[in-house]
């Protein structure tokens, strides 16, 4: 057993007998217990019930039945979706004693194709954050320098495929959740299309920029976990009725990237990214140049007001959502207070982190009477003008290429007294949230401190397919996938 | 835009959120400076453009107004911080 192993050379092999769902199981459980202590990216681990899962799993190919497509394989969830019986804490005091009533549709996929659910992952409070350092409980290690973060907020989802401690996560992004903890950490990490997976079940953030999606070691492996768990759902009105194709077949009848044109946003190559980081896509570029794609130089006009735009709408988005965090139904309960109204204050003071109030703070301050016109209202109009530009672009191009993130991991502890440079490291990743289109980030080179460099493919509404097929051929082309940390 | 600590205090009221004192200083340097970056939105001339309401097509979806059970209450009035027999239970609502 190898931790290195793809997820369809693993299915295949316990499909034909090779190893037990039970032996997968166990290794990973063993990988976990060995090196969590360090990383400390598990927020809980299901031992017993992923054991009891493979077992299962294992009668049923000894009795001749047929098995789903993810059948043994280890998987981490990110602490922010829930899981009948199990606690959901969303990193944050305010939850630390929720047990969720009711299991996220993702979930139910997930079981249906026979995949072990191993446990649940380390992030940001509530999903606000690009390091993993605001989670209430520990601060996840990044396996390639356990001094540096591994991004956020699905650091711990990220980590742990990085480091092997599972085969493959779940995560959420809202402004780059999956793709800047992918670049920091070395792996494969996929946004989908806003409504291509369904968020029933996702403790809500900013609905309308919220979306689950993977982490992989390999593209193809993203490829067949998105095919799992896309698709309509009742339960989430904005979930797309749209077919969902064979992701993994279609990727891998494209051998090169003829026909296709990628774009170069020239707002995305500025001063101030790290020399490193613009060394490593820069010769990335090149790559998907030799392998037949036409390469164009675009413009998205509007890229430089993204972040100020994100940091209006997700604050106030946010700021409703977490208005029904009043400790009267679940969450933590503040007792010595003097009636109702002291209770919801000194609860949600109390239970809530720093980062989590000041965002509630900023979104209810950009709602309030007087001002929702000039930063919300504000904020929706200069959004369409980002969604805009992408429609223009995608009138040229297929795809669009650029870092992921303008540095590579950066220290503990390095930018959490200053918020706003903190919400600059989401520079690139935010415009594809803003304009509900999908995006993908690949490892693609190393700093010369050897922590990863990410490069981030942003592709058309529902068109997952040629993000994927352009990162599957640039792998084939590279050797970064085959690179691991040592832990 | 001059964030005051009144107007921290009166959002920190409308967000029911209790400060320290030592919270309000932070977060009223802090919002100003927040908010003064987003000032950069001004240079933007969106005098024709419509706010985004949805960034796919999202149609209004229908469906039969059918009641379904939902089948574990027993687990959501376990999280309740207190309750008594099946109801939640508050601090006097009327003061």
């Amino acid at each position: 057993m190898d931790y290195k192993e793809s997820i369809s050379k693993l299915t295949n092999d316990v499909k034909n007998k090779v190893i037990s769902a039970r032996e997968i199981t166990g290794y990973f459980m063993d990988r976990i217990k060995k090196n969590d202590s360090q990383l400390t990216a598990f927020m809980e681990i299901y031992e017993k019930d992923s054991l009891l899962k493979a077992e299962e799993i294992d009668k049923k190919i000894q009795s001749g039945q047929k098995t789903g497509l993810l059948a043994g394989l280890p998987i981490a969830i990110k602490d922010n979706m829930c899981i009948t019986g199990k606690k959901t804490t969303c990193s944050s005091k305010i939850l630390e004693n929720y047990i969720s009533p009711y299991t996220a549709t993702v979930i139910e996929k997930l079981e249906q194709e026979d995949a072990i659910i191993i446990g649940k992952t380390n992030m940001d409070e509530f999903a606000m954050g690009s390091s993993t350092e605001n989670s209430a409980y520990k601060v996840t290690k990044n396996p390639w320098n356990k001094d540096y973060i591994p991004g956020g907020s699905s650091g711990g989802s990220a980590v742990s495929v990085s480091a092997g401690l599972s085969a493959l996560a779940l995560g959420s992004d809202t402004g780059g959740s999956i793709r800047q903890p992918a670049s920091c950490c070395g792996v494969v990490g996929l946004k989908p299309t806003y409504g291509r997976v369904s968020r029933y079940g996702l403790i809500a953030f900013g609905s309308s920029l919220d979306q689950i999606g993977t982490f992989s070691k390999y593209v193809a492996d993203s490829a067949l976990l998105l095919q799992v768990i896309s698709g309509y759902d009742r339960k989430d009105s904005t979930s797309a009725n749209i077919p969902v194709p064979d992701y993994k077949a279609l990727i891998n009848s494209r051998k090169d990237l003829k026909g296709l044109k990628i774009g170069l946003p020239k707002e995305y190559f500025i001063s101030g990214i790290d020399k490193d980081v613009s060394e490593a896509v820069k010769e990335s570029i090149k790559v998907l140049e030799k392998l037949g794609a036409t390469i164009l130089d675009i413009s998205l006009p509007h890229t430089e007001y993204a972040v100020a735009v994100y940091y209006i709408l997700a604050p106030s988005e946010a700021s409703a959502n977490l208005a029904r965090f009043d400790s009267v139904k679940y969450g933590y309960r503040e007792e010595n207070t003097s009636g109702l109204m002291d209770t919801y204050r000194k609860s949600r003071g109390k239970g809530f982190g720093s980062e989590v109030k000041r965002r509630i703070m900023l979104g209810t301050y950009a709602l309030s009477a007087g001002y929702y016109d000039a930063y919300y209202g504000k904020a929706q109009r200069v959004r369409t003008l980002i969604k805009k530009d992408f429609e223009e672009a995608f009138k040229k191009v297929d795809a669009i290429v650029t870092p992921t993130a303008p540095s590579a991991a950066f220290k503990i502890g390095e930018r959490t007294d200053d918020p706003l440079q903190m919400y600059l490291s989401d520079i690139f990743t935010i415009p594809c949230n803003l304009a509900g289109i999908p995006g993908i980030s690949i490892p693609c080179g190393f700093t010369k401190n050897n922590l990863p460099v990410g490069l981030q493919i942003l592709g058309r509404h529902f068109d997952e397919k040629t993000i994927l097929e352009i990162s599957n051929s640039y792998e084939q082309a590279t050797a970064w996938h085959l690179k691991y940390p040592e832990v | 835009m001059k964030i005051t600590q009144k107007d921290v205090e009166y959002v920190a009221n409308l967000a029911r959120l209790e400060f320290s004192e030592d919270e309000k200083k932070t977060l009223t340097l802090q919002l100003e400076r927040i908010l003064g970056y987003m000032d950069k939105l001004n240079e933007v001339n969106t005098s024709d453009i419509l706010p985004t309401a949805s960034v796919v097509d999202l149609k209004n979806i229908f469906r039969e107004d059918i009641v379904e059970n939902f089948k574990n209450t027993d687990g959501i009035i376990a999280n309740a911080p207190e309750r008594e027999e099946r109801f939640f239970k508050v601090k006097k609502i009327i003061e």
